[in-house]
């Protein structure tokens, strides 16, 4: 466990881990890590694929999920969300989920993402098994390990976009200054605009920002150019290249859009609650070369 | 059905918790105005009822002694239709197993035919029958607080002579509805009662034979009281008439009116209060209600809904709320409106109570609670019926923040983000924020009028009986009695001081100004019985001229250094031009002070007291009472002690009862309030919270943004609830003076206080029910929709 030493938001909990034995896996190298992304800030689209899969497979997977069903009734009717379903997620890894509507993806983000429990079966993060973790152990693990990005942004309208990252980093235990996640994200000259002031794009690009400032272990992003029209979809998804590539993150894409898979590391396929295909791309397609 | 109804129906069914805290504001509005109206009502009815069946007089004057031939004269006044002379004097009684001398009014009635004027109810046995002096009818309520029923034995000093009477009849009687004894604040049924007993019975034993000294009168309808009170008083004035009065100043009279005026002030006051918050809540949910279904309002006229059909759908949702609202309030103000008639039956003795409401009261409760409703709902309403079908279809933008010179200060850039969240909302939306603290403010100002009350009674009691007053017993006497009565009367077992007092019964004139009231004149400087200014000094009477109360130079409009003319209405009745030396401030009555021998210049007479105040040794009352009740021409006997009490029980039945209720309503608006601006709050920024939620932050940290807003408000809302407060309390303060008393405008710290800790207790359990829609936000369903 880090304590950072910074300080905390005054409602936040002290410092700590999910369980005992849940330590960040930061080192100190991050920091020049990160000085590093700054310096290369201009010409930063060149980043991306300089990790090999074979320095990724070593180490451990981030989420484990097996037979994980989900069942939802409403009255007499039981849908069947997910079926058995079986997933690895390794560390630094970037998966594209694909699938029609109805076929269990973002079923399966809630699940993983803390904030919906399985009916059977097991979610793990490391070492730490999520269906066990109550509402205030879940909360924890969204709030430590976890960065989300929305379909539709979802950013607070009455705060700026430095502080929509702000409001984040100040409950993290070890974030980056929010005004380096913007300039991340090609934003770093916007930092006081209200999200009514900003593009569709720009919002999306904020919620990015957002999500990573706090160092997650994860990243999850539902849809996140479901709402964008091609050009700004590419940038979005340029952002998340980016920060995937700079941070070593490990993330989970959702998206009805194929073309979108070409990014990813691996490209799962969903329907019915299960995943029918599974495949590796040989090589990652720069996000810049994508269009729909 | 119609589907737009059906939509209404389940909108309204959706929305119930907004709706009924809405309708329960609304209610408390209606509740008291229905309270107040129909008690009026009830009292009003019941009183004429009963003025009419019982041939309450229009006219009454006193007298000395009038030989009876002179009702002859009476009876040819213009515009008189009865005439009736009566007996009626005080006596002092002895009713066994009580310790204390009872004051009796003793009043007379027609032995041998049945009265004409101020007929009794009876309400158990029979008259008193002719040549039976010892019969006498009892006042019912003097007769219940000493459990004396036909058949039983008390004993009277007549004039000097311990007389046994026989109880044959227990009575209500139309001039006795609210009975006070002589010297009282409040009534007292085990120390004053009323007995009637045969006319020539009471003629021989107080000298009157063929004489009477009290006339009662009945005018024909259209008749000017007031012309025939001067006649009546032309006639009277050689018989020692100490000056006649119309129905409206005649005491228990007076008092059963004022306290209509006062329900009739109360409905106008606080159901405004109540309604113009329930109009500003029915304006903030509808207001959301219209925004969150904006695209639904485009889709209906595009499917070629009229605007008029838009806009009546959502005015009946807003007569919708009215109307709960209207139904909870008659119930709660017919049973409030009961219970408060019976209350006043308690306090005003009626033989039948009238509590049939008309529609009347209800119908404007409903016209006013529907009428605010509708007024709350216009901005929303407006807002739907032009909102263009294209632009509807579109969401909204985004509300539009931006940076301010707020925002730049030092102390905001120092705020963790959450507090800045809560400070824009604060001031992104001055209105809802001005609605929320203007609405606990007002909980909280009508719980501090309402305690004021018990403050401002504690206060008088305080000022009035135990500072001003120093003496334990007062003995009253019916005529003048030299000085010497003062000395016989420190004689009495345990007695330790005494002060003597005169009062006579006198016209004040300034101007076209005039006011009876009695000058009482005192040792310049008092020990027992005291001239005591409201801000807490005694005043040391000057050797010449008047020392009157701030109400009687108001009354005249005189000014220290004026002239009032004194027409005495006793003895030589002397008229004097008397200077006005001082004025002072008190809460009970509008009294004249002089200094004794001054006043006994004034009446070319000695020295002479009506009233002698006691200093008494605790350990002797039982003796003294005794005593007393032996000596003859007492007329009153009044015990501090027994008065205060008196007067704190009479307060306590009736205001301790109606501040409950008031705390009910306010807690009531508090609750309103507090759980709509949090709902409304919650349906605007659920999505907000739910991606904090999701974000990582606990329940307790997005509660934070949500209640702490409240929570802020509530915090602005104290000090200006407790200024409103003050303000509403002086407001009805100053429409409750009356002439006989004023209440002071006393707030404790203590009920500001405790008036803030139940405005709070109320907004925190409405907080708490949001909270508790906080915990089962849909963290999911943000993930994918839009707003």
């Amino acid at each position: 466990m880090i304590d950072s030493g910074r300080r905390r938001h005054w409602l936040a909990p002290a410092p700590h881990s999910l369980h005992d034995g849940i330590v960040r896996k930061w080192e100190p190298s991050d920091a020049l890590r990160f000085g590093r992304v700054l310096r290369s800030f201009p010409n930063w689209r060149g980043v991306a694929g300089r990790r090999t899969m074979a320095a990724m497979a070593k180490r451990p997977p981030t989420l484990r999920a097996r037979g994980l069903c989900k069942v939802y009734r409403t009255g007499e009717v039981e849908v069947h969300a997910l079926r058995s379903l079986d997933l690895e997620l390794g560390t630094g890894e970037l998966v594209v989920l694909l699938g029609p509507s109805g076929s269990g993806k973002s079923t399966l983000l809630n699940i993983l993402g803390g904030l919906d429990t399985a009916t059977a079966g097991e979610a793990w993060f490391l070492d730490h098994e999520l269906s066990r973790l109550d509402d205030a152990g879940l909360t924890r693990y969204r709030r430590e390990h976890v960065g989300f990005v929305f379909q539709f942004y979802n950013l607070i309208p009455s705060l700026t976009a430095l502080e929509n990252v702000a409001l984040v980093t100040e409950i993290a235990l070890d974030p980056m200054p929010p005004a380096a996640a913007l300039a991340l994200v090609g934003l770093g000259e916007r930092l006081h605009h209200f999200p009514a002031q900003l593009s569709g794009g720009e919002q999306q690009r904020v919620a990015i920002a957002r999500a990573i400032a706090k160092r997650p272990d994860l990243l999850l992003c539902d849809e996140p150019t479901g709402a964008l029209d091609s050009q700004t979809g590419v940038l979005v998804l340029e952002a998340i290249e980016r920060t995937h590539a700079e941070l070593g993150t490990s993330t989970v894409l959702i998206t009805h859009n194929a073309v979108i898979a070409e990014m990813a590391d691996r490209v799962l396929v969903m329907g019915d609650g299960r995943i029918h295909e599974e495949r590796r791309n040989a090589r990652r397609r720069p996000a810049r070369e994508i269009a729909w | 059905m119609g589907a737009l109804h059906r939509k209404l129906l389940r909108d309204f069914w959706r929305l119930r918790g907004q709706v009924f805290a809405i309708a329960l504001v609304m209610a408390s509005g209606v509740g008291v105005l229905v309270m107040a109206l129909t008690a009026v009502e009830s009292l009003e009815q019941t009183a004429i009822a009963y003025y009419e069946r019982y041939g309450f007089a229009d006219v009454f004057a006193r007298v000395e002694r009038a030989p009876e031939n002179v009702a002859v004269k009476l009876r040819e006044i213009p515009g008189v239709r009865t005439v009736e002379t009566r007996v009626v004097r005080t006596a002092v009684l002895d009713v066994a197993g009580f310790p204390e001398p009872v004051i009796g009014e003793l009043v007379s009635v027609p032995e041998r035919a049945e009265a004409h004027l101020n007929r009794l109810a009876l309400r158990e046995g029979r008259l008193p029958r002719d040549g039976r002096p010892d019969e006498a009818v009892l006042a019912e309520p003097f007769a219940q607080a000493h459990a004396l029923a036909p058949g039983d034995h008390l004993r009277a000093v007549i004039n000097g002579r311990w007389r046994e009477l026989t109880v044959v009849g227990v009575a209500l009687s139309p001039e006795y509805v609210y009975a006070i004894g002589p010297g009282a604040l409040m009534p007292d049924d085990r120390r004053f009662g009323v007995l009637w007993l045969g006319r020539e019975a009471l003629e021989a034993a107080f000298d009157l034979d063929g004489a009477f000294n009290d006339v009662s009168l009945a005018i024909l309808p259209g008749a000017d009281p007031e012309a025939v009170v001067g006649h009546v008083d032309r006639i009277l004035a050689p018989y020692g008439g100490v000056g006649a009065y119309a129905r409206a100043d005649q005491l228990s009279n007076w008092f059963l009116m004022n306290e209509i005026d006062q329900s009739r002030t109360l409905s106008t006051i606080l159901p405004t209060i109540f309604l113009a918050v329930a109009a500003f809540l029915t304006h903030m949910v509808l207001g959301r209600l219209v925004a969150v279904e904006r695209s639904e309002i485009g889709l209906l006229k595009a499917f070629g809904y009229t605007n008029r059909d838009i806009a009546a759908h959502y005015a009946r949702f807003a007569l919708g709320i009215g109307l709960v609202g209207v139904l909870l309030g008659w119930c709660v103000g017919y049973w409030l409106g009961r219970y408060d008639t019976q209350l006043y039956a308690e306090l005003y003795h009626f033989p039948f109570l009238l509590f049939r409401p008309g529609p009347q009261a209800f119908a404007i409760a409903a016209a006013v609670s529907l009428g605010a409703a509708l007024l709350g709902a216009l901005a929303a309403v407006r807002t739907a019926a032009v909102l263009p079908p294209a632009e509807a279809m579109r969401p909204p933008a985004p509300p539009p923040f931006q940076r301010t010179a707020f925002g730049d200060l030092g102390l905001v850039r120092r705020l963790d983000q959450p507090t800045r969240i809560l400070l824009r909302q604060v001031v992104r939306w001055p209105g809802r924020s001005f609605v929320t603290t203007a609405g606990i403010a007002m909980s909280i100002a009508v719980l501090v009028t309402a305690m004021q009350w018990l403050d401002a009674i504690e206060h008088m009691i305080d000022v009035y009986f135990l500072q001003a007053q120093g003496q334990d017993v007062s003995v009253g006497f019916a005529q003048p009695r030299s000085a010497e009565i003062e000395r016989d009367l420190r004689r009495l077992p345990g007695v330790r001081t005494t002060e003597p007092m005169r009062a006579v019964p006198a016209r004040l004139r300034h101007g076209w100004r005039m006011q009876r009231e009695a000058v009482q004149g005192l040792p310049a400087r008092q020990q027992l019985y005291r001239v005591y200014d409201a801000e807490g000094r005694a005043l040391e009477l000057p050797p010449d001229g008047l020392v009157i109360s701030t109400m009687l130079a108001k009354l005249l409009d005189v000014r220290v250094g004026d002239r009032i003319t004194v027409e005495v209405l006793e003895g030589r009745r002397p008229v004097a031009e008397v200077p006005v030396v001082a004025t002072f401030e008190t809460y009970i009555g509008s009294p004249a002070y002089m200094d004794l021998r001054a006043l006994a210049r004034l009446m070319r007479e000695r020295p002479s007291v009506t009233a002698v105040h006691l200093r008494v040794d605790a350990a002797h009352r039982g003796p003294l009472f005794r005593a007393l009740k032996a000596l003859p021409s007492v007329s009153s006997v009044t015990v501090r002690e027994a008065a205060v009490r008196t007067f704190r029980d009479t307060m306590a039945e009736t205001i301790t009862i109606f501040v409950s209720f008031f705390v009910v309503f306010a807690c009531a608006l508090a609750f309103g309030v507090t759980y709509n601006a949090a709902r409304v709050a919650l349906s605007e920024r659920g999505r907000e919270l739910a991606t904090l939620r999701v974000l990582g932050f606990t329940r307790a940290e997005i509660s934070y943004l949500l209640l702490g807003e409240l929570a802020l408000l509530a915090f602005v809302a104290l000090p200006l609830g407790c200024a409103a407060g003050f303000g509403l309390a002086s407001l009805i303060v100053q429409a409750f003076e009356t002439e006989l008393y004023r209440v002071p405008l006393v707030v404790l710290p203590e009920t500001y206080g405790l008036a803030m800790a139940i405005g709070l207790v109320a907004t925190a359990v409405s907080a708490l029910l949001v909270r508790r829609r906080l915990d089962r936000l849909d963290l999911i369903a943000v993930l994918k929709t839009r707003e």
